[in-house]
């Protein structure tokens, strides 16, 4: 089976020929139904790595196959997630996850007419990631990890194949972080869904990936990869582990150096 | 707000005592004394009617010449409120042309702002010149010196979307006419509300200007005809029913902004 995604040797430089060489050398495959996470020290090209890989920048060398095609133009197969929720504030927050329907070629032609439908799958959504009831707020009535929940719900309501998410938990307190990993790791037992996680925060990393990229400083390129021994269904338990413990431990010291080496 | 347990006694009811609210009048105390502060400065300094007029006097000449100052009023209103109406056309228009993409913002931005530094009155004869004295150039003024803050917020609203919004969109292969119209236009619809309340004021500035200097009617030249026989109490009486119009133009459109837009009120614009 080919890889979901496939970077090859990709090279991107922003702002021109003279400009920042972002990433350089960049090799990556992800196969369909992985969890994989990128970490590496901080402005080594990982939002990049997102941004090449769902089509919102063209690298300049090298080629981004997703779903067997050269990446030539946004990719909609995918959801994204980002650090900051950018829910729209004059939208409810049921509407703010109806909106990428209103956008997929997809689905934004049934829209009208299947509204009932979708508006169901919604709230299936919002109770999944426990804000049962709370879709006719607006977004600035809710809470930082509320809006977060919110967010992955937006990134998810039209069944991407490839789940992008970058930095998604970063703002959050580490009681709603650790929730808001079991509603991932949920997620992506239940429904299959291929996800890339940039996080800062290892034993995130460790805990829900399959298997965790290690990054260079910039430009940046890859420079392990570490698959993930723990089986699944992980608890929140795996964390006070030794052997979680080693793994951890391990990324840190690598990333430690990587940044040194810079 | 809370609610009380039958259960527990309440310590005691409260006395019914009249309470003004003393913000919510504060307004009109401050315009009253202002009024009577003026009344009295007058009669005790002695000044005569001919350079400051009480306002008890100025009363008297609204009254006296309240068919001429109405008639003027509605004039003015009228002209104001047209031009200003083309103004909000034009300028949302305008607006959403320009912060529709960043090199047409980058290139018309510096023109908008030379047009803009041009004093508005030196256009008054060029108009004239082209449609003659009356209500055409008073209405072209007001709309020509309203029109450009509406343009620049309505802009600015667009251009400045967030990128991640843009990203999150674009990703799922949004084209620019749908970033567009998801979020450029809503969000630029609480700068353009806002730019409203500044539009109008500086609309009434426009079409007083224009009637002062090029036209038959209209409380400008009722109070430039005044001025020149030494009417000066009709020339206040001309001021204060501009401030009356500018007053109510400007609540209009701040309580049309609150309704428009109340989600801007209560949300960071950053979220
Ligand atoms: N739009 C841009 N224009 C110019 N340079 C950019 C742009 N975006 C990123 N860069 C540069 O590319 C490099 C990689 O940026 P990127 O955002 O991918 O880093 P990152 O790994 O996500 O960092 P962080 O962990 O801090 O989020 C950085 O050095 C940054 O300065
Ligand atoms: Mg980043």
């Amino acid at each position: 089976m080919t890889p979901l995604v496939s970077i090859e040797n990709v090279d991107m430089r922003y702002g021109g020929p003279t400009g920042t060489l972002a990433v350089s050398g960049l090799n990556l495959k992800i196969n369909r139904g992985e969890f994989v996470a990128v970490v590496g020290p901080s402005g080594c090209g990982k939002s990049t790595l997102m941004k090449l890989t769902t089509g919102l920048h063209i690298p300049q060398s090298g080629a981004v196959i997703v779903a067997d095609a050269k990446v030539t133009k946004p990719v909609s197969i995918v959801g994204m997630a980002f650090q900051n929720p950018t829910m729209l504030p004059w939208r409810t927050t049921l509407e703010n996850i109806l909106l990428p329907l209103e956008i997929v070629e997809r689905h934004r032609h049934r829209l009208r007419a299947n509204k009932a439908e979708y508006v169901a799958k919604a709230e299936k959504l919002l109770e999944t990631v426990g804000l049962k009831g709370f879709g006719e707020k607006f977004p600035w009535q809710l809470s930082g990890g509320m809006q977060q929940r919110a967010n992955l719900c937006r990134a998810l309501i039209h069944e991407p194949e490839l789940l992008m998410l970058d930095e998604p938990f970063g703002a959050l307190d580490a009681f709603t972080r650790e929730e808001l990993w079991c509603v991932i790791r949920d997620l992506h037992a239940a429904q299959g869904v291929t996800i890339v996680l940039v996080t800062h925060d290892l034993r995130e990393s460790v805990f829900l990936a399959d298997k965790v990229v290690v990054m260079s400083a910039r430009p940046g390129r890859v420079i392990s990869e570490h698959p993930v021994p723990f089986a699944r269904p992980r608890q929140l338990d795996l964390l006070y582990e030794q052997p979680f413990n080693d793994m951890v431990q391990k990324l840190h010291s690598e990333i430690a150096t990587a940044r040194v080496a810079a | 707000m809370t609610t009380l347990d039958p259960a527990t006694p309440i310590a005691a009811a409260p006395r019914p005592v009249f309470k003004p609210n003393w913000v919510r009048l504060a307004p009109w105390l401050y315009t009253i004394g202002l009024f009577v502060l003026w009344e009295i400065g007058v009669r005790i300094s002695g000044l005569p009617h001919t350079i400051l007029p009480t306002p008890t006097r100025v009363f008297e000449a609204i009254i006296q010449y309240w068919s001429p100052i109405w008639k003027n009023s509605v004039q003015t209103l009228y002209t104001t409120v047209l031009g200003f109406m083309i103004a909000v056309v034009a300028g949302l228009g305008i607006g959403l042309f320009i912060g529709w993409s960043k090199a047409i913002y980058a290139g018309l931005y510096p023109i908008m702002v030379g047009f803009n530094a041009i004093p508005k009155v030196a256009l008054v004869p060029i108009l004239v010149i082209w449609f003659g004295i009356g209500t055409v150039p008073a209405v072209l003024t007001a709309f020509l010196i309203s029109f450009f803050p509406i343009v620049v917020n309505v802009a600015t609203g667009l251009a400045t979307i967030e990128p991640e919004t843009e990203d999150v969109l674009r990703a799922l292969g949004a084209k620019k006419l749908d970033i567009m119209l998801k979020v450029g236009v809503p969000r630029s619809m609480p700068y353009f509300f806002g730019s409203l309340k500044v539009a109008i004021t500086l609309a009434f500035v426009g079409s007083v200007v224009s009637e002062t200097v090029a036209s038959n009617s209209g409380l400008g030249n009722m109070m430039a005809s005044a001025q020149s026989n030494f009417n000066v109490p009709l020339v206040f009486a001309g001021l204060l029913m501009l401030a009356v119009e500018g007053i109510a133009m400007y609540a209009l459109m701040a309580w049309v902004e609150k309704r428009m837009t109340g989600w801007a009120h209560r949300s960071t614009m950053a979220n």
